[in-house]
């Protein structure tokens, strides 16, 4: 997997998981996740942001690409040198327009109050908080991978 | 989704006492919201020093609230803990919500305005 085998692994090396694609399954995943190395390692001011942009990444895939069907996720994570790499597969549906959404703040603090939106938050917190997002998609699985700056 | 209602002087404290507010639950917490702040008073103050862990659903079930309460009584919140006041100010919604440091703050806060 590794390109660069001068680059060695932390000394548990990449934690990869498995597991169904549905509400619960994630919501399991995480907390396993969130308790393990590398994460359990990190700061909590880290641990939270990891928490928060694999919850929206995961309940995406549960909510868009898995509607109305079943399949598994995997996820890889890598604590290297540039930050926390992170690696998602499923096989749903595609993203709309083969590219991730746009991840505008749907927020126009100067709109009224009663026309604030209640959704569409979810994109922008994972383009703000990551780097090098990147997604394509292969032989009906969609390939998403990003970096986390830890520290 | 367990929610600890207080009314003191009028303005009515609403504690999350849940270390969560996320995808699965978002929805129970804005109906659980519509019960306890039914018929209350003007003010209304989330205090979410137990929540650890809020999400965009947990975000917007939030806003949910507040607009639920409006234009009648408002929504402010205290007592946010370091990754969900993140979720505030990069949303910006640290600018739409009176967010208080303190549950007994807010309450002090809200007595004076």
């Amino acid at each position: 997997m590794r390109s660069r085998p001068d680059l060695p692994a932390g000394p548990e090396g990449p934690l990869t998981l498995a597991f169904p694609g549905d509400a619960r399954s994630v919501r399991r995943a995480l907390r396993h996740v969130i308790a393990a190395a590398p994460l359990c390692t990190l700061s909590d001011a880290d641990r939270g942001t990891t928490e928060l942009v694999l919850a929206e990444v995961l309940n995406n895939i549960v909510e868009h690409a898995y509607v109305g069907c079943t399949g598994r996720i995997t996820l890889s994570l890598d604590l290297c040198a540039s930050g926390l790499a992170v690696r998602i597969t499923d096989d749903g549906l595609a993203m709309p327009g083969g590219a991730v959404p746009s991840g505008l703040l749907p927020t126009n603090p100067a709109a009224p109050a009663a026309t604030l939106p209640e959704g569409g938050f979810g994109w922008f917190l994972i383009k703000s908080l990551t780097r090098d997002l990147a997604y394509h998609r292969k032989e009906g699985r969609n390939h998403l991978s990003f970096t986390l700056p830890i520290g | 989704m367990k929610l600890k209602p207080s009314t003191i002087q009028g303005v009515l404290t609403v504690t999350v006492q849940e270390n969560r507010i996320d995808a699965a639950s978002a929805l129970q917490f804005k109906e659980r919201m519509r019960d306890v702040t039914q018929g209350t008073a003007h003010r209304v103050i989330l205090d979410l020093g137990q929540v650890h862990f809020l999400d965009s659903s947990g975000l917007g079930a939030v806003v949910a609230v507040m607009k639920l309460l409006a234009p009648d009584r408002k929504l402010e919140l205290s007592n946010l803990t370091p990754t969900v006041e993140k979720v505030f100010r990069l949303t910006r919604m640290d600018t739409i919500f009176t967010i208080h440091p303190q549950a007994g703050m807010a309450g002090q806060n809200a007595l004076k305005a």
